[in-house]
């Protein structure tokens, strides 16, 4: 049995954690309206608590291999200000010296090892990780964090029965957002939950809901602690909201408004922060921690656009270990 | 050193050293550890009993799996050999190969790599047909990041497959199972052959026969008959496609002036002609006749034996492709 106890430091971890991701989320949008940025952003309003709970479960040099919706998970795990911008607006100073861009952030030195476009590809190459975790023994954990539509690719059962064939060290994180671009769950999945098709592989599979911070924890937790203990993986659907279009600025009219206006009740930031409130921080002690994460990213996102572009000769590094000729 | 090696032992020579070597260094595949019987065609058996399951780990029939874990390895720092059983199904795992595993070094800037190794055979003259036989080699030439590698002899299948294991970027390394019985001379423990260096498998003086795999036995066979008849034929077995020894073969079409492309894989888009295009590019003015290609019918092969036959570069074609250079009138 794990201990899924959310105490008041752990508390403060996934809140400091969850409004890194908020806050980033809020600064991109805000740079993109403003036009001082021109890039494909995919929002996570709606999904930060899932990646601010699940991130805190994690050691530092843990693993997590996310999607271009993978914000959340990047900055909850830890990858720097400075370099996460730099690289969503592809200086040579960011994490990938702008080669990746921000559908393709990696950073390990933050355990953040794979940022994939392809719908479903990093599902198998998290149990790689894991696997290599496994021979050697190193006691590292592997979260995967991907959509509904995910569960759909055939990578997803691929790796599902392959992670449980060899009792992997490996996390599967499905955000449930409702949608796979226009499409809604109901259109593009027929069984009733994401997390019961775990039983088909004999995996554990639990279905949270995303929005509440101690179903989340809970879930993580024990996930994460089941890993490490060689018990396996779980399969974790996180039932959540993206409350905003596939990417920012894509016409969302396709989503009812009678839904998006239920989910925004469920909006998970408030939610936080009243539990916060429950358990005695005061309110400047939570707007303390915003602020401070606020001047940090305004400091990284000014740096970042100061920062040069990467020089054309980039083009014949890192294809092969050995330059490439001119 | 004394005594024969086959391929299939230089190969399974190959892993043991390199697993023996590096703990880092696992195989996974369908039916590759020793309760299947060590791999469907053997190279692997025998390393279960040495080496345990979780380095030798019998997959599930799942090719995106497979090459996703290896990937996902190779990226945590260790040496994966993947082995995907017949070739025509790394259709399957596309993805993994060319989005990620050619991909993760240049979009990560440098801060992951993949050394992983992508085992596959293939080849025709088996009667496996249109799904089993197919040589893909230039699917992979095409792109940025990954290495394609053959052998055609046994020692150099041992020594390729060693610096493969050792490279720090993905390799896929074809072995074609009409040469699993050849022998060489065993060149030993902890042989290696380097990535990108061709070999001259024959000096000639008139025409560079280029080609590499199975075809080097028919040029090698073709170059001796019309040695008698007055044509020296240079065969250069190019060892690693992708990137190929462009140096070495610049040099010998220097000397010949004249030059064959030759490969078992379709003739459309296939691997000659960009390296046909590269020599006129490189060497107009010097070649005395346009390089010559010769490739596989522009079909799906095929299963009955007189068809298959005619479907591989024939002699008569080879034969043809190199007079038409000797004779070409400026
Ligand atoms: C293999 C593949 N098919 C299609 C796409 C185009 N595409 C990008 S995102 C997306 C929707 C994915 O939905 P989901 O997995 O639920 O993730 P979410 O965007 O909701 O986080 C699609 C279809 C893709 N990137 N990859």
């Amino acid at each position: 049995m794990s201990d899924t106890k959310l105490d008041r430091d752990v508390l403060k971890d996934i809140y400091t954690r969850t409004m890194k991701v908020a806050q980033t989320d809020e600064k991109f949008r805000s740079l993109l309206t403003q036009g001082k940025v021109a890039v494909m952003y995919y929002p996570v309003r709606g999904q930060e608590l899932v990646s601010g709970a699940m991130m805190a479960a994690l050691d530092a040099d843990d693993y997590v291999v996310c999607t271009y919706r993978g914000q959340g998970e990047q900055t909850a795990k830890g990858v720097p200000a400075d370099l996460w911008w730099a690289e969503c607006i592809g200086k040579a100073t960011g994490t990938c010296k702008g080669k990746g861009g921000p559908m393709h952030i990696t950073h390990p030195d933050s355990g953040v090892m794979v940022t994939t476009g392809v719908v479903g590809s990093g599902i198998p190459i998290a149990n790689g990780l894991a696997m290599a975790s496994q021979n050697n023994g190193d006691g590292r954990v592997t979260v995967t964090s991907f959509g509904d539509g995910a569960a759909n690719i055939g990578a997803f059962h691929e790796a599902m029965n392959m992670a449980q064939l060899y009792k992997l060290p490996v996390v599967f994180l499905c955000q449930n957002n409702r949608y796979g671009e226009h499409t809604a769950y109901a259109d593009h999945t027929d069984s009733p939950t994401i997390a019961e098709r775990a039983a088909g592989y004999g995996m554990k599979g639990v279905r949270v809901d995303g929005n509440n911070v101690e179903e989340m924890w809970a879930a993580a937790k024990e996930a994460v602690d089941r890993a490490r203990a060689g018990e396996g993986p779980t399969l974790i659907e996180a039932m959540c909201y993206r409350m905003m279009g596939h990417f920012f600025g894509a016409d969302f009219s396709y989503m009812p408004e009678e839904h998006l206006a239920e989910m925004q009740a469920e909006d998970p930031l408030p939610k936080l922060r009243q539990v916060m409130l429950d358990h005695q921080f005061t309110e400047e002690e939570l707007d303390a921690i915003v602020a401070e994460i606020d001047a940090e990213i305004d400091a990284a996102v000014e740096k970042a656009l100061e920062a040069p572009f990467p020089d054309a000769d980039e083009l014949r590094k890192d294809v092969f270990e050995e330059e490439i000729a001119a | 050193m004394s005594g024969q090696i086959t391929m299939t032992e230089g190969l399974n020579q190959a892993l043991d050293e390199a697993m023996a070597a590096d703990d880092g260094v696992f195989c996974l595949g369908e039916d590759v550890s020793a309760k299947q019987g060590g791999g469907v065609f053997k190279i692997t058996a025998g390393l279960t009993e040495k080496y345990g399951e979780n380095r030798v780990r019998a997959t599930p029939i799942s090719e995106t799996a497979i090459m996703g874990a290896a990937v996902g390895a190779a990226i945590a720092g260790q040496r994966p050999v993947a082995e995907i059983m017949l070739m025509n199904f790394v259709g399957v795992c596309m993805d993994q190969i060319v989005n990620h595993a050619a991909k993760l070094r240049f979009m990560s800037g440098g801060q992951t790599n993949v050394p992983l190794v992508i085992r596959t055979t293939t080849g025709v003259g088996v009667g496996f047909g249109g799904q089993h036989s197919d040589m893909l080699e230039a699917w992979f030439a095409h792109v940025a990041g990954i290495k394609v590698v053959t052998p055609s002899n046994a020692a150099d299948a041992k020594g390729l497959l060693r610096a493969s294991i050792d490279c720090n970027d993905p390799v896929l390394f074809i072995e074609n199972i009409l040469c699993y019985g050849l022998q060489s001379d065993d060149p030993g423990k902890d042989y290696r052959v380097p990535l990108g260096k061709a070999a001259i498998a024959r000096e000639g003086t008139d025409v560079s026969l280029i080609t590499y795999g199975r075809t080097v036995l028919d040029a090698l066979g073709i170059a001796e008959e019309l040695d008698k008849e007055g044509i020296s034929v240079e065969v250069v077995d190019l060892r690693t496609i992708a990137p190929y020894d462009e140096e070495t073969v610049l040099a010998s079409v220097r000397k010949t002036g004249r030059a064959v492309t030759l490969h078992e894989a379709v003739k459309p888009f296939g691997t000659g002609a960009e390296i046909s295009a590269n020599i006129h590019e490189k060497l107009f003015n010097e070649l005395r006749a346009p390089v010559q290609r010769v490739g596989g019918a522009f079909s799906a092969v095929p299963f009955v034996a007189a068809l298959e036959q005619a479907w591989i570069p024939t002699k008569d074609e080879i034969v043809g492709a190199i007079k038409a250079a000797m004779d070409w009138k400026q």
